[in-house]
């Protein structure tokens, strides 16, 4: 599964065009995180590439596509499930704003 | 299979009409309060007479979201209910209407507890108005059986897509026989298309349903009440095609009996329009102009009918079979939204009758139209009135 991806939505322009019943599936209109708590945050150092937290993620949240293995924010709702099944310890949850703070 | 005349019970007529409309999925609870009309379709499921998944649940509210389920892959659903079970299942309700999944459900009219009485009121039903259900109140077994051929057809009219509960008394009519006319299997079919939607979840074109709106909750509602509002002409255009095709017609959202120049009205629901018939050929016999109002569907409500009666007659009354503990009866007050908009509406009194199960005889209607007639002559009467009481009160 890739991340989930934001489409373009065409709000209909009157009530009489909104569907009745289904929808098309897989629009994602808005990001989707903004009652995130602690964020996981990978030490790539660490991380051994196994794709476990890919597997893992209810959201999909984690983008494999690249070099490196990646949180996409927009969507990741802080549930640390990611960081519980790592193996080796790769990932950490912060509290947000922790940094900010220690700043 | 041609039709014919069959001596069942309002239940049986039910599992006959549920066997004519070929549904895919039957769910059912069937511990009290459920009626036997699921164990006659189980019959029939069994017997290979109804190609049908039978769905055999843990309770009401399983069995709406089980009949959910399936109309949320395309299937043609149909499940019953009664009284409390019909509350259990009221979460379920509007997930159900929302979506526009066009489900029938049978409603046995019966009483809530406590005290528990088990016999029949309007109770259970009107309490679920606000549910986004298409409502009708019926007869008769027969007229019971016709409405579930018709609901189907107008449920999952394309301009209409909502689900539609079929109100019979329970025990008045559904432990009582009496004769039908059971229509063939051919005519039903082409008088009843098989279901064919695109709301519904397809592995070739993926579709969400029941999806979160948060933004744009309002509009969808607004949608639905849009599309609500088409069920009228839906539900006359129905009537008419089913009349032309079994020669039984019910006059849509209202019947009018004897009501062209009638001095004063009744508006009641279900069995109970029966033995006001009867009383309004008597009262017309010795010359006193009557009439019934006979309210077939509560939702959509017939509000421009109501108006037009209520504009011409001296006096209107409102028989409820339910109370709405604080106020008056459910009834009287949709009735009272609709008649207030006249610039001088008729007096009208609320007749709150028929509770768990009480008697309501023809004396009984009868009082109720002397009622009306007084307070058509100006003489003052109490707003509401208990019927058929078994002891004194002081209000």
């Amino acid at each position: 599964m890739d991340k989930p991806k934001v489409v373009k939505y065409d709000k209909p322009e009157c009530v009489e065009d909104y569907p009745c019943g289904a929808v098309k599936a897989g629009h994602l209109v808005q990001n989707n995180a903004a009652w995130r708590v602690f964020r996981p945050v990978i030490d790539q150092d660490t991380c051994v590439g196994c794709l476990r937290c890919f597997l893992v993620c209810p959201d999909g949240a984690i983008d494999k596509s690249g070099e490196k293995l990646e949180i996409d924010y927009n969507f990741c709702k802080g549930c640390g499930i990611c960081a519980h099944e790592c193996k080796v310890g790769a990932i950490k949850m912060v509290r947000e704003g922790a940094e900010k703070d220690a700043g | 299979m041609p039709g014919k005349r069959i001596f069942v019970s309002g239940d049986e007529a039910v599992a006959e009409a549920v066997r004519l409309t070929k549904p895919n999925v039957i769910s059912a609870y069937p511990i009290t309060p459920q009626t036997v009309a699921v164990e006659r379709i189980s019959d029939f499921v069994e017997d290979g007479s109804l190609k049908a998944e039978y769905i055999h649940v843990e309770s009401e509210h399983s069995a709406m979201s089980a009949a959910l389920g399936a109309a949320a892959v395309g299937a043609r659903a149909f499940t019953a209910t009664s009284s409390q079970g019909l509350l259990y299942m009221a979460e379920v309700l509007p997930y159900v209407s929302g979506a526009r999944f066009p489900i029938v459900m049978m409603n046995a009219n019966r009483t809530l507890a406590t005290p528990w009485a088990l016999l029949s009121d309007h109770r259970d039903s009107l309490s679920q108005l606000d549910s986004g259900w298409i409502q009708v109140y019926c007869e008769s077994a027969q007229e019971t059986l016709d409405m579930v051929i018709q609901a189907y057809r107008i449920a999952e009219d394309q301009a209409v897509m909502a689900p539609m509960m079929v109100n019979l008394d329970g025990f008045i009519l559904t432990h009582t026989y009496e004769m039908v006319d059971l229509p063939g299997q051919k005519e039903v079919d082409e008088f009843l298309p098989a279901y064919d939607t695109g709301n519904k979840m397809d592995l070739e074109d993926p579709r969400a349903v029941c999806y979160a709106a948060m933004n744009e909750y309002m509009e969808f509602h607004m949608k639905q009440e849009f599309d609500m509002r088409n069920a009228p002409s839906v539900i006359a255009g129905v009537d008419k095609a089913f009349g032309e095709k079994f020669g039984r017609y019910y006059s849509g959202m209202v019947e009018q009996y004897r009501c062209d120049d009638a001095d004063v009205v009744l508006v009641a629901l279900g069995s109970v329009c029966g033995t006001t018939r009867a009383v309004v050929d008597a009262m017309r016999e010795e010359g006193q102009k009557v009439g019934l109002v006979k309210l077939r569907f509560m939702r959509p409500f017939p509000r421009e009918e109501i108006m037009e009666i209520a504009g011409r007659v001296k006096a209107m009354g409102v028989l409820d079979k339910d109370i709405s503990v604080g106020y008056e009866g459910i009834v009287f007050t949709n009735i009272n939204s609709s008649v207030c908009d006249l610039s001088t509406p008729p007096p009208r009194i609320n007749f709150i009758g028929g509770l768990g199960g009480r008697n309501i005889s023809k004396e009984d209607i009868r009082h109720m139209f002397n009622q009306l007639f007084a307070i058509a002559k100006g003489e003052k009467q109490e707003k509401i009135q208990f019927i058929n009481v078994g002891c004194d009160y002081n209000g």
